[in-house]
């Protein structure tokens, strides 16, 4: 047989695809989705409280969170996911019985939470100190000032970081099928796996990866054009052209703060 | 200019001393303004004028010294409170860039003041009107004139009726065609009786609009009076030099 008609059809032979596709859908998707969605939620409060705690003045609450953040991020995913989906199941199985779906978000969500919480802290810290004397000295309380006018702009300034990790999160997702998952529990990475394993064939595998390409391409897009958005206002909000005593405002300089 | 100016106070800085480690930027400061009076503080870069405006409203607290809003101590307040009583107007305006010019004015009122959407935005209107810049409520203060941040920042510190107004080199980062606009909102302020401390290197305008003005170096007011006096008959040797070179 031609070998290069066999390679492709290791990879492209439409009727496997075919045949993994329902199974792809109806639990593959949703299941990955779950487990990133969930992940990416709890990731990003708990990336959000590293990173508060990261730029605390209090020695007690910045090295934890340094401490934290090290090791979640040292650690391999895998060795990760295992340590507390194994080591912590016996515990899960007396809260909610033998799904192994909380402790693998858990497990990605204090993984994604180290890089998240490093993440936000540069943004906040990249907000000029003169903001937060603006913000002061109208009377809003440091921790106020914080959460009103801070965070919301340095959380702005590094979106594309964050959905970055996001994208990650997406893709490590597949690393729950360590913890045993029956059937129903299958995510996109493991239904496409055991096709490939069932037929020899790679082409559920290629699917699987066509699923995820589906997913984090357009995500990159769509914060791009958040981003855009958040940085020059609502296309309404945009400036008209009547001039008062107009020098434009100098690129750089918005809210007079840069410089 | 605004009804905000009927409940000005008097204020005095007294003996006013602050170090950063060894620099000791603060050495016995005092400055007297009189309700709706205006203190101009002038002198050199360095002499502790930005630094004396901030242990006013306690954006840095003094190590010694204390600061009397009518005679009473602003030290035993709630800084936060405090600042609430004093509006601060800052060189680099200090807008926040994600917001609207109209969400600038509104957000103390509604966070700190917790009036509800309506009226914070009533309050608000009416202080853009007063600058002029009413029909820039909804663009992003990235969009404005150096000129309109400034007068945007002057109507966000006016929003919530403080008793005093500090002004720090309000217009040193304009564009000299834009200071004229800004100087004058200040003037309107001052001669409505707001009771404000002016820290500039506006020459004319403290000339014309201050009761006092004071010369600031290394940390203490060496000479304060009436412009007249401060401008034709300087005392101090330093403060002739200091006007010979910026007159």
């Amino acid at each position: 047989m031609d070998p290069l008609r066999t390679l492709w059809e290791t990879f492209f032979d439409w009727d496997s695809m075919r045949e993994a596709l329902p199974e792809m859908l109806t639990v593959g998707l949703p299941n990955t989705l779950i487990l990133a969605v969930s992940a990416a939620l709890l990731g990003s409060v708990l990336g959000m409280l590293l990173a508060v705690a990261g730029i605390s003045r209090t020695r007690w609450l910045r090295w934890p969170a340094r401490v934290y953040t090290d090791v979640f991020r040292g650690l391999p995913a895998a060795a990760t996911i295992l340590l507390i989906g194994v080591g912590l199941a016996p515990l899960g199985m007396q809260v909610w019985g033998p799904n192994p779906y909380p402790l693998g978000i858990l497990a990605l969500s204090l993984i994604a939470a180290a890089y998240i919480g490093e993440i936000f802290r540069s943004g906040i810290q990249s907000v000029e100190a003169t903001q937060l004397e603006g913000a002061r000295a109208l009377g809003f309380s440091w921790a106020e000032a914080m959460r009103v006018v801070i965070i919301p702009q340095g959380v702005r300034r590094v979106l594309p970081a964050w959905v970055n990790q996001l994208i990650a999160l997406i893709k490590d997702s597949s690393l729950v099928y360590f913890l045993g998952l029956v059937a129903s529990q299958r995510e996109l990475f493991r239904i496409g796996q055991d096709y490939a394993a069932t037929t020899g064939n790679e082409s559920a595998l290629l699917l699987a990866g066509l699923f995820y390409l589906a997913l984090t391409v357009p995500l990159t897009h769509v914060v791009n054009a958040i981003d855009a958005r958040l940085r020059h206002g609502r296309p309404a909000a945009r400036p008209t052209d009547e001039i008062d005593d107009a020098d434009p405002a100098l690129p750089g300089a918005a809210g007079g703060s840069g410089r | 200019m605004t009804a905000a100016t009927s409940t000005s106070v008097s204020l005095a800085v007294r003996d006013v001393h602050l170090a950063f480690g060894p620099n000791r930027v603060l050495r016995g400061a005092d400055l007297d303004v009189v309700r709706g009076g205006t203190a101009c503080v002038i002198g050199p870069s360095g002499s502790g004028k930005s630094t004396l405006l901030r242990t006013i409203n306690r954006l840095i607290e003094p190590d010694r010294g204390d600061v009397l809003l009518d005679g009473r101590s602003v030290l035993a307040d709630d800084p936060d409170a405090l600042r609430q009583r004093i509006g601060m107007v800052f060189q680099q305006f200090n807008l926040f860039p994600h917001m609207s010019v109209l969400r600038n004015v509104t957000l103390a009122l509604r966070r700190i003041r917790k009036l509800p959407e309506e009226e914070a935005v009533t309050i608000a209107r009416a202080q853009l009107e007063l600058v002029g810049l009413a029909a820039k409520a909804d663009a992003r203060p990235g969009h404005l004139s150096g000129g309109q941040q400034q007068r945007v920042a002057i109507a966000r510190a006016l929003a919530l009726q403080p008793q005093v107004m500090l002004f720090d080199e309000a217009t040193s980062a304009l564009d000299p065609e834009l200071v004229k606009g800004v100087l004058g909102v200040m003037a309107d302020l001052a001669s409505g009786g707001m009771t404000m401390v002016v820290v500039t290197h506006e020459m004319g305008f403290a000339r014309e609009v201050a009761d006092t003005v004071a010369f600031m170096d290394h940390g203490v007011v060496l000479e304060a009076g009436e412009p007249a006096a401060v401008f034709e008959a300087a005392e101090h040797p330093r403060l002739r030099r200091f006007l010979a070179q910026v007159l």
